[in-house]
């Protein structure tokens, strides 16, 4: 049972897909400006991660290896297309603001990556849980710069009010910001500094290295 | 003609894939540590995306929208769900096409390209200019113009990175910011800078 522990909870901080594998920001961060589209975002993504693996794994002995990302891509694409019809059919509003992004977790690297590296090596339960710990660790970041773009761009969470704006006669100015496409990667930049400094062996060593006297002088 | 202009200004600058809606980030992030690999990615990406996005509309328009099977006699037929499947498999086929016609008549621009080409399948910009032409139902000239465009976008910003990444190397980067982290940054201003175009 360790074993199924450590494939789900590993990627949540220690080895996330977003901050350290550098995967699937693609599609991510187009759907932050607000929490409703990022939090359906996110469980769009974890089932197609998840069931993804659990497929791949099932018929991992009898994909051709030569072809094998054809065949990758066919199973990801249909479970999209499941998704994107399961959207469309019951969260109508949300799904319009999705708009292409639904359809971009064919291309996500995460759901691609892992069942390359994972699924076609592992037992189905193992990949399924794989893919759901990938898929959560995306929606830890994702749900958390969705949060701070909603909270600090519109003052709102899911709609509701949460800081009174000076429009409605409250104390807070909206800034406007974050609900621009630069806050995102700001955020992001901000999020990594703060896990790796938490974190230290995830640091990345510089191409360069500063002469260490150099370094302390200016100290 | 103005229009066509416009269209191009507004899907390379102020609509740029990379900078405004986040396509491609991974390969963006990964291939933009030297200027020679981001210009030789940034050409293969320019021409599939010439390719792709047309074809991609002809495959729309004449065999999956609603009705669009009326010169079959199946009027009623709407294949739209299809669409994904159908895009991707595209986009793939006419990667492979093009790297096996690279590596017969130009040998030389296939090995510069080397790996970067079949990872172009599965770059979120061609997909998502595809995406964004059936949204947006542009015609078959706009959907060329759209596809140069946002190809040339794409390739600018990465570029650019590329060219900011090889001056960062010599900075001194705070240990928590190396890599990954001050990249973020730098690609935010860069989203910043970008964002001016949109006056025009």
């Amino acid at each position: 049972m360790n074993g199924a522990r450590k494939v789900l909870i590993d990627p949540l901080v220690d080895n996330n897909p977003i901050t350290l594998q550098m995967l699937g920001i693609c599609s991510a961060l187009a759907v932050t400006t607000s929490l409703l589209p990022a939090l359906l975002m996110c469980l769009a993504l974890t089932s197609v991660a998840a069931l993804s693996g659990a497929a791949i794994s099932a018929l991992r002995h009898r994909i051709p290896n030569n072809i094998r990302i054809i065949v990758h891509m066919t199973i990801i694409a249909s479970l999209v297309i499941l998704v994107d019809q399961l959207l469309k059919a019951y969260a109508f509003e949300t799904s319009k603001q999705l708009s292409v992004f639904v359809g971009l977790i064919i291309t996500n690297c995460i759901v691609l990556g892992r069942a390359e590296a994972f699924a076609m090596k592992n037992g189905v339960v193992m990949s399924f849980l794989d893919g759901l710990g990938n898929g959560l660790g995306y929606s830890v970041i994702l749900i958390a710069v969705a949060t701070l773009r909603e909270l600090f761009g519109a003052g709102t969470l899911l709609g509701y009010p949460v800081l009174d704006l000076v429009s409605n006669g409250g104390w807070y100015e909206a800034n406007g910001l974050m609900l621009l496409p630069p806050s995102a990667f700001f955020i992001i930049g901000l999020l990594i500094w703060g896990i790796r400094t938490w974190r230290t062996q995830q640091v990345e060593k510089p191409d360069y290295q500063i002469h260490e006297v150099h370094r302390t002088e200016v100290y | 003609m103005e229009a066509y202009v416009s269209l191009f200004i507004q899907a390379a600058f102020v609509e740029n894939l990379a900078l405004a809606f986040f396509l491609g980030m991974c390969t963006f992030l990964a291939v933009s540590k030297r200027v020679e690999t981001a210009i030789g990615l940034g050409v293969a990406v320019i021409a599939i995306q010439v390719i792709t996005v047309p074809a991609n509309y002809l495959i729309y328009t004449y065999l999956l929208a609603d009705g669009a099977l009326a010169w079959a006699g199946l009027a009623n037929v709407d294949l739209s769900f299809l669409g994904l499947v159908s895009y991707i498999g595209v986009i793939a086929a006419l990667v492979q096409i093009l790297e096996m016609t690279l590596d017969k008549y130009f040998p030389k621009l296939y090995n510069a390209l080397g790996i970067f080409l079949p990872l172009i399948t599965v770059n979120c910009a061609i997909l998502g200019g595809t995406l964004f032409m059936v949204e947006r139902q542009y015609d078959f000239a706009e959907s060329v113009v759209f596809g140069v465009g946002s190809g040339t976008g794409w390739a600018i910003a990465l570029i650019a990175l590329a060219g900011i990444r090889e001056k960062l190397k010599y900075s001194d980067v705070p240990d928590g910011l190396q890599g990954l982290g001050i990249a973020f940054i730098i690609v935010g201003l860069m989203s910043l800078s970008f964002m001016g175009f949109s006056g025009i």
